[in-house]
């Protein structure tokens, strides 16, 4: 398999050969020298979504400074929940981040291959894709995976990140389809996004600062838990929190956990003076 | 009419492709790999910013080349795809320097030792920082397809040997603008170099033990090699550094061919 990879040892490659060479999507690649690393595709009778768990909900805002996004910890299977503490925001390289909703096994699989799409265009060119390109790139992955959704394996991401040539944070959603649309201010996806879309609503303002943005996550996931049942609340007695990532110029980090316990303790004690939050003005 | 055919032997056959695959090495400029305190420092003799001789490979492993600058590239690339795809199909850390040295090496073998290919004029180091000091890893290349585990330093290129002397007399495992300034200056011992290496022709880049992120390969950009290497603000009166003058016949080295 090594050497496979490689240019053939003997004779200069031909035209075909140079130009089949010629890509630098790491998914392109892959499909090519060995197709069965990449999910199964292709329509089916079936209906099988309740083989898999679904991953819930995520939010994303900009700031100030950049972007933050926030998810849930909770997957479900029908109405059980299959795992307390799934990580469904990832930094997807040094300047984005993404989220995703759906079914948790083939969207973890679909965060794992673009943040290795995203890397390996940027070690092959020498520079990373612009902001626009890697959300583009995202949609088409989105769209490959049309048929499996169409049998209820949907996969829905949020991407966000800093755009470098703009000198601002910015966020995308997407559609089973593939379809990707850029958001102003805030978004989210997932069963609770409905609620966690209305806490944003009232909460957000363009000005806030990453470490109240991360507050205004929090709000809002707690507000999605408490309406939703497949979105998991703040998990006290176990210490389950949100995970939060902020994109700025400076980069893509995860705030540490320490932080968002306190924020979430904070945002606890205060629902237990108000159990629905905090009240906006009129 | 085809051209009579006579007996070679193997050793003039091995003997006349090693020299011609020197000879093309050796008209390019050097690149140092050396272990510095907190990792892994390479740096190059390159005039163009974006024709890079040092390149990130994965996680903890980076590259650097000398020679033809086409087939160079095509085994960086290569060698980034054998990664990429070693990483997602087991786990990136599955992915490791001694592998990709070995596969570098079979590849430069083969294409050595066929008889139809003329042989890569391209020499290569491969290296991986490790979590401690004491893993780090520098594997040298050459155009044959041998591989030899450097334990400080490697240097290759036209005048490996004189820079390779130099750097051996000023050595020591040091913190990274030190390492830098004995790199740098190790590069001046190139008997085509008549002063200095200036700034702008210097490529560096690290692979930084203590790096935030899962990757651990950076550029050092131009005004954080001045910082380093010119502290003093350029004024009127400092000597101005001179570029590099290319060894007499080189005549082939027009746009980058052999870096």
């Amino acid at each position: 398999m090594s050497t496979s990879l490689f240019l053939p040892p003997a004779g200069p490659p031909s035209a075909l050969e140079m130009a089949a060479a010629d890509t630098s999507s790491f998914t392109q690649f892959v499909a090519r020298v060995q197709p069965s690393l990449l999910r199964a595709g292709g329509p089916a009778n079936l209906t099988a979504d309740a083989l898999a768990p679904r991953a819930t909900t995520i939010v994303a805002l900009t700031t100030a400074e950049g972007v933050v996004m926030a998810g849930d910890r909770r997957a479900t299977m029908g109405s059980m929940i299959a795992q307390r503490d799934i990580q469904k925001v990832y930094p997807a390289d040094e300047f984005s981040a993404i989220g995703i909703a759906g079914s948790a096994g083939l969207a973890v699989d679909l965060v794992k291959l673009f943040r290795v799409e995203l890397e390996h265009y940027e070690k092959i060119e020498g520079s990373p894709l612009t902001l626009d390109g890697k959300a583009n790139r995202l949609a088409t992955m989105i769209r490959g995976n049309l048929g499996l959704a169409l049998q209820g394996f949907v996969v829905v991401p949020l991407f966000a990140g800093w755009d470098s040539q703009a000198g601002r944070g910015r966020i995308f959603s997407y559609d089973a389809t593939g379809g990707c649309y850029e958001e102003t201010g805030y978004s989210s996806v997932g069963s609770g996004s409905v609620f966690a879309r209305g806490a944003l609503k009232k909460l957000y303002r363009p000005d806030f600062s990453t470490a109240k943005a991360v507050s205004a996550v929090v709000q809002a996931l707690f507000d999605a838990a408490d309406d939703d049942s497949a979105t998991g609340g703040p998990d006290l007695a176990r210490r389950i929190f949100p995970v939060v990532i902020a994109v700025t110029a400076a980069g893509s980090c995860q705030i540490p956990e320490a932080e968002v316990a306190k924020v979430t303790d904070k945002v606890v004690a205060s629902r237990q003076r108000r159990p629905d939050g905090p009240e906006a003005k009129l | 009419m085809s051209a009579p055919m006579f007996y070679v032997s193997p050793e003039q056959q091995v003997k006349d492709r090693a020299e011609f695959a020197r000879a093309g090495i050796a008209r390019g400029r050097s690149v140092i790999v050396q272990r510095y305190r907190d990792g892994i420092l390479f740096v190059a003799e390159n005039l163009s910013q974006s024709l890079h001789k040092v390149s990130e490979i994965y996680d903890r492993i980076g590259f650097a080349a000398v020679g033809r600058y086409n087939e160079f590239d095509n085994l960086r690339i290569a060698g980034i795809r054998h990664a990429d795809i070693r990483g997602y199909a087991y786990d990136r850390r599955d992915v490791t320097g001694r592998m990709l040295a070995n596969a570098y090496a079979q590849v430069l073998g083969t294409i050595f030792s066929a008889v139809a290919e003329k042989p890569y004029e391209v020499e290569l180091a491969v290296a991986e920082v490790g979590p401690s000091p004491d893993q780090d890893q520098i594997f040298r290349l050459t155009f044959d397809g041998s591989i030899a585990d450097e334990r400080d330093f490697c240097v290759m290129g036209g005048a490996a040997e004189q820079i390779s002397a130099a750097l051996a007399e000023t050595y020591t495992v040091a913190s990274l603008p030190q390492a830098l300034t004995t790199a740098v200056r190790a590069l001046a011992s190139d008997p085509g170099q008549d002063g200095p290496v200036g700034v702008e022709a210097i490529e560096a880049a690290v692979l930084d033990r203590d790096r935030r992120q899962t990757r651990k390969f950076a550029r050092l950009s131009r005004a954080q090699l001045a910082a380093v290497l010119d502290p003093a603000p350029p004024g009127p009166t400092s000597p101005p550094a001179r570029q590099p003058r290319r060894r007499a016949g080189t005549g082939t080295d027009q746009n980058g061919q052999h870096g």
